[in-house]
């Protein structure tokens, strides 16, 4: 299973590699890592239809989660991948609009990774 | 008949209407009364008793000296002196008539008749010189007499106007007393104003503080958890002799350990940004790190906005001067300033955006520069720039272009002046259609 990270912070990517190291290392998961929306949108042109979950956080300079979401549920791949949202604004708004632009998941920071691994059916 | 008893009747009746204006006893009013009177009788008893024609003429002639003899004495008659002048002749050369008649003297009849011509003469002439220094004197204290009557008006109006200074000193007063409530009031609502602007952009903050602080404690939280992970795995590779696992597991807690602290200290200065922002005692400057106050309130006013408005976006770009160091400023009021300066170039990019310009890319550029002796901060959107002829207001106070109740007008205002305070420059240039630059200028 290849998942897309998306997230300005640049610590998400070391927090995925040692949060998933068993997962990695027994080639349950893969990671692949972009720092904004533009990254990621160029990250899957050029890898189509790799990354079957994308885990994007919503509010990131230039190009916002949201507007990622919406590129890639209706103007961008088909069949669309599955994509969970994560935010530090855990408020009613961004939910509902995240769920309007067909999000499959929405997940608060700080991320809660034993609920995310649950999620994603990874045991380790 | 003798022309005297017309001369006494002339003489008593104006005497008497003379000396009315000098002030004249009743007395001497009554004696000068009854002196035509006998004039008068005197007269009628000559014309209608011819025989006793000469008694008559010689009582009028007594009379006359008598009279004139008590003119010339008392103080009262003075002012008709002159009259008296002017009649004495006539009198004299009267008696010295009667005299020589009594004598049967004729033969200084005609030298008495040019004399008596002469006195005639002498009389009109005083009394023509009399009448016009009289007439002079009616007019001389006429005049007097409305110069009395401006005066009296003239007081009357002082005191008029004074009562009337008196009552506008009053309301003078009253009004300054006024004003001067006004003033304290209007500095306590200024005081407040001051103090909501601060809570309004603390308002603009928090949602951006909430998504600054929760990112910090999402690596706070899962890498210490990781560690506790980290360090059971270790345990198990140390008791199966594993040592070089041991030493690896050992590396990654150590560098977990510097982003759990790094996280930490994110969101430690973040909440005392957050205090000091709503602080509303004077502070002291202190040494602070420029690009990494105006880096944090960049970032905080971004969020801040986003999480407000889902539909704001726009590209940050910083460009940093390392060079600067530390500079002594009071970071609380300079992290407003450019709070200030990122919120209005975002809205700025904002109402740009709102044109659906092909191509347009919202973009905000923070940088810092050394220059000499003195740290530049520069602000700059690509937005619609500011017209020509609002540029000049911007700095003052409750001056805003947003819609009634989006903006206080305060923030540009408040920063122009805590820069002024730190002996600095807030300056900005702008070209409509291209967007504004806001530069702050502050001393080393």
């Amino acid at each position: 299973m290849k998942i897309l990270v998306v997230d300005d912070e640049r610590d998400m990517q070391t927090l995925f590699e040692q949060r998933f190291r068993k997962a990695i290392r027994e080639k349950e998961v893969e990671f692949a890592f972009a720092f904004s929306g533009e990254e990621a949108l160029s990250y899957l042109n050029q890898h189509e239809h790799e990354a079957v979950l994308i885990l994007s956080d919503i509010n990131m300079p230039g190009m916002s989660g949201l507007e990622l979401l919406d590129h890639i549920k209706h103007t961008y791949l088909k069949p669309p991948p599955v994509v969970m949202m994560i935010t530090a604004y855990g408020d009613a708004e961004n939910y509902n609009i995240a769920k309007q632009l067909g999000a499959d998941d929405f997940l608060t920071k700080p991320v809660d990774f034993a609920l995310l691994k649950q999620k994603l059916n990874i045991n380790s | 008949m003798s022309f005297d008893f017309i001369l006494g009747m002339v003489l008593f009746s104006y005497l008497r209407k003379f000396l009315r204006t000098t002030g004249l006893t009743s007395f001497w009013d009554k004696v000068l009364q009854y002196g035509l009177i006998i004039s008068i009788v005197l007269m009628v008893i000559n014309i209608v008793q011819p025989g006793g024609r000469h008694v008559t003429e010689w009582i009028m002639h007594l009379i006359l000296v008598a009279f004139i003899y008590i003119t010339l004495k008392l103080p009262i008659f003075k002012p008709a002196r002159s009259i008296i002048y002017a009649v004495l002749p006539l009198v004299i050369i009267a008696i010295i008539e009667d005299v020589l008649q009594l004598l049967n003297n004729n033969q200084y009849d005609d030298w008495l008749d040019s004399a008596e011509i002469f006195a005639i003469v002498w009389w009109a002439a005083m009394w023509f010189i009399i009448n016009r220094q009289k007439k002079a004197l009616e007019k001389a204290q006429q005049k007097a007499k409305e110069k009395e009557a401006e005066i009296k008006i003239t007081e009357a109006l002082k005191a008029e106007l004074e009562v009337q200074v008196a009552e506008r000193t009053a309301q003078l007063t009253a009004q300054k007393e006024e004003l001067q409530l006004a003033i304290t009031e209007l500095k306590a609502t200024q005081a407040q104003l001051i103090q909501s602007e601060k809570m309004a952009s603390l308002g603009e903050l928090t949602a951006g503080i909430a998504h600054e602080i929760q990112n910090p404690l999402n690596f706070v939280n899962n890498f210490s958890e990781v560690n506790a992970e980290l360090v059971e795995e270790m345990k198990t590779a140390l008791a199966s002799g594993d040592k070089e696992e041991a030493i690896a597991i050992a590396n990654d807690i150590a560098a977990n350990e510097q982003k759990i602290n790094h996280h930490g200290k994110r969101a430690d200065a973040i909440v005392k940004g957050m205090l000091q922002h709503s602080r509303t005692s004077s502070a002291i400057k202190e040494p602070a790190d420029i690009n990494a106050l105006a880096d944090e309130y960049f970032r905080l006013a971004y969020h801040g906005l986003r999480a407000k408005d889902k539909t704001f976006n726009a590209t940050l770009k910083s460009n940093f001067d390392d060079t600067i160091g530390s500079i002594n400023i009071i970071p609380q009021d300079i992290g407003r300033v450019v709070l200030n300066l990122f919120t209005n170039a975002f809205y700025a990019v904002t109402e740009r955006k709102k044109q659906n310009i092909p191509g347009y890319e919202p973009t905000v550029t923070l940088s810092t520069k050394k220059q000499g002796n003195k740290v530049v901060v520069m602000v700059q959107d690509n937005g619609n720039g500011i017209p020509q002829k609002v540029v000049d207001k911007i700095f003052q106070p409750f001056f805003t272009t947003k819609p009634t109740g989006q903006g206080t007008g305060l923030g540009l205002s408040l920063s122009y002046d805590i820069v002024k305070a730190h002996n600095g420059e807030l300056k900005v240039t702008t070209t409509e259609g291209t967007g504004t630059v806001f530069i702050i200028e502050l001393p080393v």
